[in-house]
């Protein structure tokens, strides 16, 4: 692998950037692997590159119907924080938060994080009250997080009204090094360190079952042919309960289809990220000046990955009352995307009822900020076969004991 | 340079001249020009810069597709930024201001990136700014984040209103061309309700442009019969400047019409967003010029063609002094004759075909212009304009022919339809290789919710591009039956494709090559992307940027991905296209807003004795939807005395709360006793008549969700109080379950919280009021605690509940709302001479936290089970069934050990901080700190004169007396001991007298 580093661009322009290698490798298939993961979005890539790197296990295929970073991890709208309330969230996030910090160099491909703090508004009591509980927990978390009071609000977002008139700011939770990065290149430069480890991404290829032999697993059959392993991981969030069901249990995951939508490019004009869970909203802007807002899930399930409209109005709606000065830009396109979504909002990392089959899932509407720390901990998960501490909280078991992780309490959006 | 005609312009009108200014140069149009035809005529080509390299931009378009022209509209409150000059109307006072340069539009220094263009490719980014680390967010993403963006920011709150509206259709016509004026006639002739709307202000289309007869007339007069036909029919609505933004499921269409962009200030809404449900859709949407990839393809001046034959035929501007058009197909002739017939001169036709026969070319040879034929440009000349063009042959490799100069270079590579519409709810294109082109595929269309097709295309949108094919296809779209209207045209031969010109054009005129203008994509990126192996069309897309400009690559897209695929070694349908998304093209924030803002963001509830509380200095709390008075400040109080003081008073005489904001739904049927037994933890079916129990409910995880108080009000109805926040939800909740798992049960629901006012009459002396007005025995005897009369209390029909939140002897009185505010004065003067005053929400909270009653919402988050509360009591240990039951049988739940509700009493009389937590020794396996208890309440108590908290302990009701630290802000830690949560009366004797 070429390393990226700007000599190296300057030696390339030279001669019109002909020497450029591939960014990953495309391969077929092999027979057998000694570990496969399904999907090629953040989380599945990110579990195959600690599989090499923490684990020494470099037979592994990554194995995506689609292209890779294509699913939720090519159309979230890139929010990290770490700002949660319940200590097992609180240790998986930071984990990934503070993975993110040197992701890049890691990687050796600029990802772009870019932790330029991230607000989440009080506009009611209830709120207030919510927050400073969560502050008091992140101080003993070890995640750094503080109350601030709207006069300091008003300083870091200008552009914010925070006088109602219907919800007036009433103060904010702020994580200083929370914010955003750049989705595909979280999901590039986890494909090229794996393709560079000699593993296989194989894209356009799609499991479509998923064989076992008492209890064990034995492969999977996809459209480019038939693939033994020792072990499997089921990586592909909205697409977990199909994966499921050809691996003969069933997940407690409801997909559903998650709303979001840019404005056309501005000047840059709000350096944080602003979350607004009363009226329900959130906004950041990117590199490029467009302004990147989200809202909800839409109250019904579906595999269609389009935008509907109802929450675009209500997002928008709310972001406006906020904002008052978006009213005049443009809303340049709007998508949707299919989370997995558990009762308890919080996810998924465990064994099943399959010897050799794992799960990751269920992060819904919040899994991008999760990657790293999830690629880290379903790594572990996935090569001793039992979880490590950050994972051990988020078994399957849960629901039957009734042992909930729940983060809504705290937060109306959880993103 | 660009200018004005003497004669012509089929949309102007010469005798209303209107002046406006464009970075801050005054100019003049006329009424009917949008801003781009004034500019030309004005001769400002150069308009903007472009976003990466900041290269000069001039106009390209005449429409929507414009990638360049963007312009900063307006000021002040009504100032946007990003409108694009093609689709803007001049009007009297326009101000325009260029975007995206520094110092000024002609000189700006972003214009290095051009020359420093070669280590800026595709994705540089990516591979740079790794090293030094802290570089990354100090140095480089502050300066990337200044340079990007096009548009200033709107600094001021919108002067504007927006508007929304609704509407129904069995047929909705998006586009009003020749071909959707054909399709709505047909449809509304046959009896069907039609929409037909237009984006532009204009019907028609490109037909009175392109000059071909239709039914024997000009294009022109058969246009304006048909709008006029149409305009008789009261079946039809037609709607100019409304453009259909997008298809969603189920014939859901949103349509955006911009009402007074034109005439700004003017006192309508500035746009009105229309949904519309239609029975089906058709996309009459017509198609989009490509352009050709050569190297300077992006110089200002060089144009689309059939931009350029807009500008001359439409508003009387031609876009240059000498003219070269290039092209690989006949259509583009069309700009030639329309430029010679307007006088101007045409240098030649380049034409990238070997050779070129049709009709169209011999007129333009009868002329006296040059066809050169197999050529192609191999560089355009010039800088902030065009000055000339090279010429090579089209086959080679760029070996330069000969030179011509020109100032305007009129390019054409084809059409491409415009499918977004089709695309958007799920339909599918094929590729048509004779025309180059993706276009609907028929056969796999969106559909409705039976599955039967949803829309349609007609014209242009499904890729006939000649007059009389468009009227065909459209007449049989709408389902016409027998002729459509004729049309007489040239015949066109076929096109060449040609992705790049030269064909054999080496890397250092490809990355000349621009795709996405506005982005700064160029072929040479692309093949780059290819290269580094972002092989699927989205990867090269999300790499490059290409497409993802505000024009979401309506000129870009196919060109792109035919290099793509190029590249690649396969053919472009293997490539596919990227997916269409909505809007069509951007609308305004503020229309999808609409009318929600400010004060009506959302409804505000106020209870009848609203008023009266701001009157008396009411504090207001939100609380939801509602605003409840927290406490009433008299002069020189703090709002801390303000509750102090009605707390004592409440303790001491009587309180007045208005509690009508408090949930009352009646649930009535004949199995409402089973439907509330399955809902409350506790037995609501064998409640007496007249009998008051409170009640827990929790969800199908066993969280408790909500309490209240319930009262049998007959045999068959019941009538359940919830919190204030509840009302809504736990009404939803009760419906829910009716509907989708108990559909059969004999239950009805209604929600009667806005019906009755509810005043609680709190203290020592509540019964002593009461009795003053008088009506009803209220005794201890005739009505004791927890139950229900209903009589008549100082002359109005009341309702009273003999209940307590607060451990005083209490009365809840509901009388019908619009009685409220009456009641509530008749309670005040009745109450005067025994002391009653009114109190708020959070005298309320104390009240009920002295006596240790919890709160939905502060001792519960959606992680609490009754069990945890201390509310065992309430939960029926008898009944087979009721939600939550299974799930609170969960071992974790079932756990001895599990944080549970007590008293918290700091060792120093202080208040304990909301929320903190209580620490336990050492860490766990995460590294955190270990924690065992949580503040739930906590308040400063009046009565006790200290601090008193809730909160739930491992194991807290087994450790009375033990002592928990707490580490609140800046490092200090209080210590609390665990108390008995009931702080005041603890058995309960105030509330029985
Ligand atoms: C609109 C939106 C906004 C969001 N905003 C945020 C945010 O601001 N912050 C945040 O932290 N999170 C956010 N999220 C959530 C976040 O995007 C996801 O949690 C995360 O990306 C999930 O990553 P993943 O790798 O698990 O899933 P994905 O990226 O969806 O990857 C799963 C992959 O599995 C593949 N797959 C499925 N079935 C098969 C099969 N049979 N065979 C082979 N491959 C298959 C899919 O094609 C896909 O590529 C948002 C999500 C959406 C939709």
């Amino acid at each position: 692998m070429t390393r990226y580093s700007v000599f190296a661009v300057a030696r390339e322009a030279l001669r019109w950037h002909s020497g450029w290698e591939r960014a990953w490798k495309s391969p077929a298939p092999k027979k057998k692997y000694d570990v496969v993961i399904v999907g090629a979005g953040g989380h599945g890539l990110a579990t195959a590159y600690y599989l090499g790197k923490n684990h020494g296990i470099r037979n592994v295929a990554v194995i995506e119907k689609g292209w890779l970073g294509g699913g939720n991890t090519g159309r979230n709208t890139t929010i990290i924080r770490s700002n949660y309330l319940q200590d097992p969230s609180a240790a998986i996030y930071e984990k990934a938060r503070s993975l993110y910090e040197n992701l890049s160099q890691d990687l050796n491909y600029n990802v772009m994080f870019s932790p330029r703090g991230l607000l989440m508004l009080a506009q009611t009591h209830h709120e207030v009250r919510g927050y400073r509980r969560t502050v008091y927990a992140n101080n003993l978390q070890g995640v750094t997080t503080e109350w601030i009071e709207p006069a300091k609000v008003k300083e870091l977002v200008p552009i914010m009204n925070i006088e109602g008139p219907r919800y007036p700011v009433l103060g904010a939770l702020y994580q200083a090094r929370g914010g955003t990065a750049r989705h595909d290149a979280v999901a590039w430069g986890y494909a090229r360190a794996c393709s560079a480890m000699g593993m296989d991404i194989i894209q356009q290829c799609e499991v479509t079952g998923v064989r076992t032999l008492n209890g064990q697993v034995q492969g999977i059959d996809t459209t480019r042919g038939a693939i033994d392993c020792a072990k499997l991981a089921i990586v592909v969030a909205g697409h977990s309960s199909v994966l499921a069901e050809m691996s003969g249990f069933r997940l407690p995951i409801e997909s559903m289809a998650l709303q979001a939508l840019v404005s056309e490019p501005i000047k840059p004009c709000m350096d944080v990220v602003v979350m607004a869970n009363t009226v329900h909203g959130y906004m950041s802007q990117s590199d490029k000046g467009e302004m990147v807002i989200g809202g909800g899930t839409d109250g019904f399930n579906n595999y269609t990955q389009r935008g509907s409209w109802q929450h675009v109005e209500e997002t928008t709606r709310a972001l406006i009352e906020t904002f008052p000065m978006l009213s005049r830009l443009k809303m340049l396109r709007q998508w949707g995307g299919i989370v997995d979504m558990t009762g308890d909002r919080s996810p998924i990392l465990s064994k099943t009822s399959v010897g050799g089959i794992f799960v990751n899932c269920g992060w819904g509407t919040g899994g991008f900020k999760a990657i790293p720390g999830s690629g880290w901990a379903m790594a572990e998960l996935v090569a001793k076969g039992e979880p490590g501490p950050l994972a051990a909280e988020f078994g399957l078991d849960r629901f039957k004991e009734g042992r909930f992780i729940d983060e809504s309490v705290a937060a109306g959006v959880a993103h | 340079m660009s200018a004005r005609l003497s004669r012509g312009g089929r949309l102007i009108d010469r005798r209303a001249p209107v002046t406006f200014r464009f970075d801050g140069k005054p100019m003049t149009g006329f009424a009917g020009d949008t801003l781009a035809a004034s500019l030309l005529a004005n001769d400002q080509m150069l308009v903007g810069r472009s976003f990466k390299y900041h290269r000069p931009r001039g106009i390209v378009a005449s429409g929507a597709e414009e990638p360049n022209a963007l312009v900063g509209l307006g000021q002040g409150p009504r100032f946007e930024p990003n409108q694009r000059v093609t689709t803007t109307e001049t009007f009297e006072g326009l101000t325009a201001i260029s975007q995206n340069h520094w110092p000024s539009l002609d000189y700006d220094i972003g214009a290095v990136n051009g020359y420093l263009s070669r280590f800026l490719p595709a994705g540089f980014y990516y591979k740079m700014f790794l090293w030094p680390r802290p570089f990354w967010k100090h140095v480089y993403e502050p300066f990337i984040r200044q340079s990007a963006g096009l548009g200033k920011v709107p600094q001021e709150a919108d002067a504007d209103r927006y508007e929304q509206a609704y509407a129904f259709a069995d047929l909705v016509v998006a586009g009003g061309g020749i071909a959707g004026l054909t399709a709505a006639l047909t449809a509304a002739r046959a009896g069907k309700r039609v929409i037909l709307l237009e984006q532009t202000a204009h019907w028609g289309g490109r037909a009175p442009v392109d000059g071909d007869e239709i039914d024997g007339m000009a294009a022109d007069l058969w246009v304006k019969n048909a709008v006029q036909a149409l305009e008789g029919m009261a079946n039809v609505t037609m709607r100019l400047r409304t453009m259909v933004s997008g298809l969603y499921d189920h014939g859901y269409a949103l349509a955006y019409e911009r009402v007074a962009d034109h005439t700004p200030g003017d006192g309508r809404p500035r746009h009105r967003l229309w949904r519309i449900r239609a029975g089906k859709v058709i996309a009459a949407t017509g198609a989009i010029e490509r352009p050709l990839s050569f190297a300077g393809n992006d110089i200002p001046g060089v144009m689309l063609a059939a931009a350029v034959r807009d500008f001359v035929v439409n508003w009387a501007v031609s876009p240059g002094d000498r003219s070269v058009v290039v092209t690989n197909n006949d259509d583009a002739y069309r700009t030639a004759l329309a430029l010679a017939d307007a006088g101007l001169v045409v240098a030649a036709v380049i034409d990238a075909r070997p050779s070129v026969t049709g009709d169209l070319p011999a007129q333009v040879r009868a002329r006296g212009i040059r066809v050169l034929e197999g050529r192609g440009i191999a560089k355009v000349k010039g800088a902030k304009r065009v000055t000339g063009v090279a010429i090579c042959a089209q086959q080679g490799e760029g070996a330069v022919l000969e030179e011509i100069a020109c100032d305007v270079v009129a390019m054409s590579g084809g059409w491409s339809p415009v499918v977004h519409l089709w695309s958007h709810c799920g339909g599918k294109l094929i590729w048509d290789a004779d025309a180059s082109m993706f276009r609907p595929d028929a056969a796999r269309p969106p559909t409705g919710d039976a599955g039967q097709p949803m829309a349609a295309t007609a014209g242009a949108a499904s890729g006939a591009l000649q007059t009389a094919a468009v009227l065909a296809d459209a007449h049989a779209a709408a389902g016409g039956e027998g002729l459509a209207p004729q049309a007489t045209g040239p015949a066109e031969a076929p096109m060449l494709p040609v992705w790049i010109m030269p064909q054999g054009a080496g890397i250092a005129l490809k990355s000349k090559m621009w795709l996405d203008y506005q982005n700064d994509v160029k072929v040479s990126d692309v093949q780059l992307a290819a290269r580094e192996g972002y092989e699927s069309v989205e990867h090269t897309k999300r790499y490059t940027t290409l497409g993802m400009a505000t024009d979401q690559g309506k000129l870009s897209n196919i060109n792109g991905l035919a290099v793509l695929s190029h590249a690649l070694h396969q053919e472009i349908p293997a490539t596919g296209t990227t997916t269409f998304r909505p809007p069509y093209t951007p609308i305004s924030l503020g229309s999808i807003g609409g009318e929600a803002r400010g004060e009506i963001f959302q409804p505000l509830r106020q209870t009848p004795m609203h008023d009266w509380h701001s009157a008396q200095g009411a504090y207001w709390e939100p609380v939801g939807q509602w605003r409840r008075p927290y406490c009433y400040k008299r002069s020189g109080e703090t709002a801390h005395e303000a509750v102090n003081r009605e707390v004592i008073n409440t303790r001491s005489n009587i309180g007045l709360l208005d509690a009508s904001t408090l949930g009352k739904i009646l649930v009535k049927g004949a199995d409402a006793g089973r439907f509330l037994d399955m809902l409350y933890t506790g037995v609501m079916s064998t409640l007496p008549v007249g009998k008051c129990r409170y009640g827990l409910m929790c969800n199908d995880n066993g969280f408790l969700i909500d309490d209240g108080v319930v009262v049998r009000m007959s045999e068959d109805s019941w009538l359940c109080h919830t919190t204030t926040g509840g009302a809504d939800r736990i009404h939803a909740h009760m419906e829910d379950w009716l509907q989708c798992e108990w559909w059969d049960w004999k239950v009805h629901t209604a929600n009667l919280t806005e019906q009755y006012a509810q005043v609680a009459i709190v203290g020592p002396k509540a019964r002593m009021l009461l009795e003053k007005l008088g009506g009803m025995d209220v005794s201890r005897e005739a009505l004791p605690f927890m139950t229900y009369a209903e009589g008549t209390l100082g002359g109005f029909r009341a309702r009273v509940f003999r209940i307590s939140f607060s451990g005083e002897l209490s009365y809840e009185v509901a009388v019908p709302a619009s009685e409220g505010l009456a009641f509530w004065e008749a309670c005040v003067a009745a109450g005067a001479e025994f002391g009653a005053m009114p109190y708020g929400t959070e005298a309320l909270h104390v009240l009920r936290a002295e006596k240790g009653f919890i709160m939905i919402g502060d001792e519960t988050d959606g992680t609490v089970i009754p069990q945890d509360l201390g509310l065992g009591w309430a939960i029926s240990k008898k009944k087979a069934d009721y939600l939550g039951k299974r799930a609170q049988e969960r071992s974790h739940m079932a756990d001895p050990n599990r944080w549970k509700l007590v008293g918290l009493e700091t060792l120093d009389g202080s208040v304990l901080p909301d929320g903190a937590l209580a620490v336990a020794e050492g860490v766990n396996a995460n590294g955190q700190q270990r924690t065992q208890g949580r503040v739930t309440s906590t308040y400063h108590s009046p009565v006790l004169k200290k601090g008193i908290a809730m909160g739930l302990v491992l194991n807290g009701p087994g450790r009375m007396g033990e002592v928990l630290d707490f580490p609140v802000d800046d490092g200090k830690v209080v210590q609390a001991r665990i108390v008995d949560q009931v702080f005041y009366d603890k058995d309960g004797e105030k509330q029985n007298v």
